[in-house]
């Protein structure tokens, strides 16, 4: 159910996750202060050449992470396995990836691109 | 007499490391669909913001970010659990120790958080 590979993966991707798990976390704490609007997010982010490619990298791993960890989930809880399981977990690590993706786009450089 | 695995805390830990990573990869689409909104929605996506100054959504986040958070740190002792050598028969323990304090931890972070929105 989980060969070498994804159990690599799953670690490397929990090891590249963990600094940007405290960045998130102190994010959050410094920017909730006095509720959150979309100028405030948006200042933040956009144009912001540090944030895409933090909250890129954060998106990929945890699309990598999640969808292997749900993996492990539905084959010992649900009885999943052989093609099911593969094709739950591609779609999703491939749905998070395009979400994802799309949010970290839209907060970063989709006005200045248009 | 043997106590059930089930009382036991490291057993806990690891349903509750099971249990916060379920519920964050059920959150993140809705996290991330709240964002795209940044790129087709601006007027919703103020609303949807607007929305978790209720009381009610602030709770619900303090819960979100206590699942994030005991799950970054119930996570490092995993990786501290299968790639560190034990160093003494004594391993257990140390990890029924650490498993408590990433508890710890993600509750003081959680609550930091949720006096901060409040």
């Amino acid at each position: 159910m989980l060969n070498l590979r994804l159990y690599m993966l799953q670690r490397l991707t929990a090891l590249v996750m963990v600094p940007l798990v405290i960045g998130h976390l102190a994010m959050m704490i410094y920017a909730i202060q006095d509720g959150l609007t979309v100028g405030e997010i948006l200042q933040r982010t956009q144009g912001s050449v540090a944030w895409f490619c933090f909250y890129g990298l954060f998106v990929v791993a945890v699309s990598v992470h999640g969808s292997i960890g749900f993996r492990v989930i539905l084959h010992e809880w649900a009885n999943l396995r052989g093609r099911a399981l593969d094709l739950v977990t591609l779609a999703t690590g491939i749905g998070l990836l395009i979400l994802g993706s799309r949010a970290v786009w839209a907060v970063t450089f989709a006005e200045l691109a248009s | 007499m043997k106590k059930p695995a089930r009382t036991h805390r490291l057993w806990l830990a690891y349903m509750l490391h099971r249990l916060s990573g379920i519920g964050l990869v059920l959150f993140l689409p809705i996290h991330f669909w709240l964002l795209s909104l940044a790129l087709t929605d601006r007027a919703a996506m103020a609303d949807a913001l607007q929305f978790t100054a209720h009381p009610l959504v602030k709770i619900a986040e303090y819960g979100l970010v206590f699942l994030l958070a005991v799950h970054l740190f119930g996570g490092v002792r995993l990786l501290v659990l299968e790639w560190a050598r034990p160093v003494s028969n004594r391993w257990t323990d140390v990890h029924k120790t650490l498993a408590a304090f990433a508890v710890a931890l993600a509750f003081a972070v959680s609550t930091l958080f949720f006096l901060r929105a409040l």
